[in-house]
């Protein structure tokens, strides 16, 4: 199969919109949680959120006029803007511009969402019911599906190969990056726009998550707080809004175009718990499957992988099954390897997560240094053994990552990324 | 210029994003004025609301300029 490396990458989370602003904030131990701004949360029982900061583009905020003219904002809903934003910055950093016909239809677009336009539908079905169907409007539809993150990018920059949208719930990130690589080591394009947006943060989705019991509910006045895996006051997830978008590139392309190379994806991983609609099974055999399968597929042994990004959401079951199936895998090799949740400084990005996590663990191969996970002052029952990078980031050795996402439907997936040898 | 063709011209440039300049009394939503078929349906959806007034599905296929569009409100408001 054809090799596929990763040639660029753009970031808009709660930390702020750019790779590098992201990943200093993040290093720096920064938290990208503040109490909800936009709507009102007095009756929600979870008042805080990791949401993108927005302001006239300087400082890592997000000024939507420079990536999208204010007339089309209102034909798409967040999760679109953010992922259109953030493939504009992974493709000018990956310097790919097709010239020929044969080029542009040899690039794709695999950018999915975990839930789409939320609050569009919640804003539109307001309209529907107060106003009647001929209030309706006509971008309603277009704005809120969620293939249409690909579609807009597909057709702002003419890419004309695979167009591809995973819904994977919290996987989604994780699974889009994973296919998309696959279209390129099976020929059927040679680079790939690829990743995840999520802009859930509403009314609408505050209460639902809530009502599954799945968000954290005891840090409203204290925000930076709230997000705490494997600590034993944790309480359930924070949730976060943002895209992540990776440029993906078959390795000679890459190497005949002189492109900049951050890493290689080396093995993705899938499988299904076949178990409960939001519970992960307990016994971790979904996340441990498709973490081996991903191994497997890599060529590697867990000796050799020297960090894993966590799915590790805070909440109280999922944080200790996931570490277990990792313990599970790694033996005593664990000893040797460092697992954080960046999760703990932006918040769970849902179908936006497992790739800005993917581009997290890039970055610690590229600098050699781990993030943190933040807030974990007293770790949990069951964290023994493991070096859960507290509070605090590490430079160390990293030849190789592995970014676990699993999502609700008991969907899982896991990507290894490793330095070009 | 009438106060009905001021409205209209308004909700054209602040809708279609264009120059008030271009909104001359011929311009074509379509041709002229970068719109497509769902901006359309957003105009009118846009006039109804600004006018107060219901602008049916078979007038609307004929509201292809600003005049068009001007001519029928003034009727309807006649």
């Amino acid at each position: 199969m054809r090799r596929v490396v990763i040639t660029g990458m753009g970031l808009v989370t709660p930390l702020g919109v750019g790779v590098q602003t992201n990943w200093d904030r993040l290093i720096k131990g920064q938290s990208g949680i503040r109490t909800i701004q936009g709507f009102d949360v007095s009756d929600l029982p979870c008042r805080i959120a990791g949401q993108v900061p927005r302001g006239d583009g300087s400082d890592g905020t997000l000024n939507l006029d420079l990536f999208i003219p204010p007339k089309e904002q209102k034909k798409m809903d967040d999760f679109i803007m953010f992922a259109i934003a953030a493939a504009d910055e992974a493709i000018k950093d990956s310097g790919w511009k097709p010239s020929n016909d044969e080029e542009f239809e040899r690039t794709g677009v695999s950018v999915g969402s975990g839930i789409g336009g939320l609050p569009g539908i919640y804003e539109t079905s307001l309209v529907l019911a107060e106003k009647g169907p001929r209030r309706v409007s006509p971008f309603f539809i277009p704005s809120c599906l969620i293939n249409l993150a690909s579609g807009h990018i597909s057709i702002n920059h003419g890419y004309k190969g695979p167009n591809h949208a995973v819904v994977t719930a919290c996987s989604t990130g994780a699974h889009s990056i994973g296919d998309a690589a696959r279209m390129i080591a099976l020929d059927d394009a040679d680079v790939m726009v690829a990743g995840g947006a999520e802009g859930a943060c509403s009314r609408l989705g505050i209460a639902g998550f809530a009502a599954a019991r799945a968000l954290s509910t005891s840090f409203n006045d204290t925000p930076e707080q709230g997000s705490r895996p494997y600590d034993k006051a944790r309480d359930g997830f924070v949730m976060g809004e943002g895209a992540g978008v990776v440029v993906l590139e078959e390795l000679e392309h890459a190497k005949k175009r002189g492109a900049k190379i951050y890493a290689e994806v080396v093995g993705y991983g899938l499988s299904g718990d076949a178990y409960h609609i939001t519970s992960p099974s307990e016994d971790g055999n979904g996340g441990f499957r498709s973490m081996r399968m991903a191994m497997k597929r890599a060529g590697l042994n867990p000796g050799d992988v020297d960090y894993i990004n966590a799915h590790g959401t805070s909440t109280p079951l999922g944080d200790l099954i996931e570490l277990g199936a990792v313990k599970r895998l790694f033996g005593n090799d664990l000893a040797g390897a460092s697992m954080s949740s960046t999760k703990s400084a932006i918040g769970h990005l849902l179908g936006a997560a497992g790739a800005v996590e993917a581009i997290y663990s890039v970055l610690s191969i590229r600098d050699q240094v781990v993030p943190p996970t933040l807030n974990l002052d007293n770790p949990d029952d069951g964290t023994e053994g493991a070096d859960l990078v507290p509070k605090v980031a590490k430079e160390r050795k990293v030849r190789a990552a592995l970014s676990n996402s699993f999502g609700f439907g008991g969907t899982n997936a896991s990507l290894v990324f490793k330095a070009l040898s | 210029m009438s106060d009905v063709a001021e409205r209209v011209k308004k909700i054209v440039v602040e809708h279609l994003g264009v120059e008030e300049a271009k909104v001359t009394d011929t311009a074509s939503f379509i041709d002229d004025l970068g719109a497509d078929s769902l901006d359309t349906v957003e105009l009118v959806m846009a006039f109804e609301e600004e006018f107060g007034i219901e602008i049916p599905d078979d007038a609307a296929e004929k509201i292809l300029t600003v005049k068009d569009a001007i001519d029928f409100i003034s009727s309807k408001q006649g």
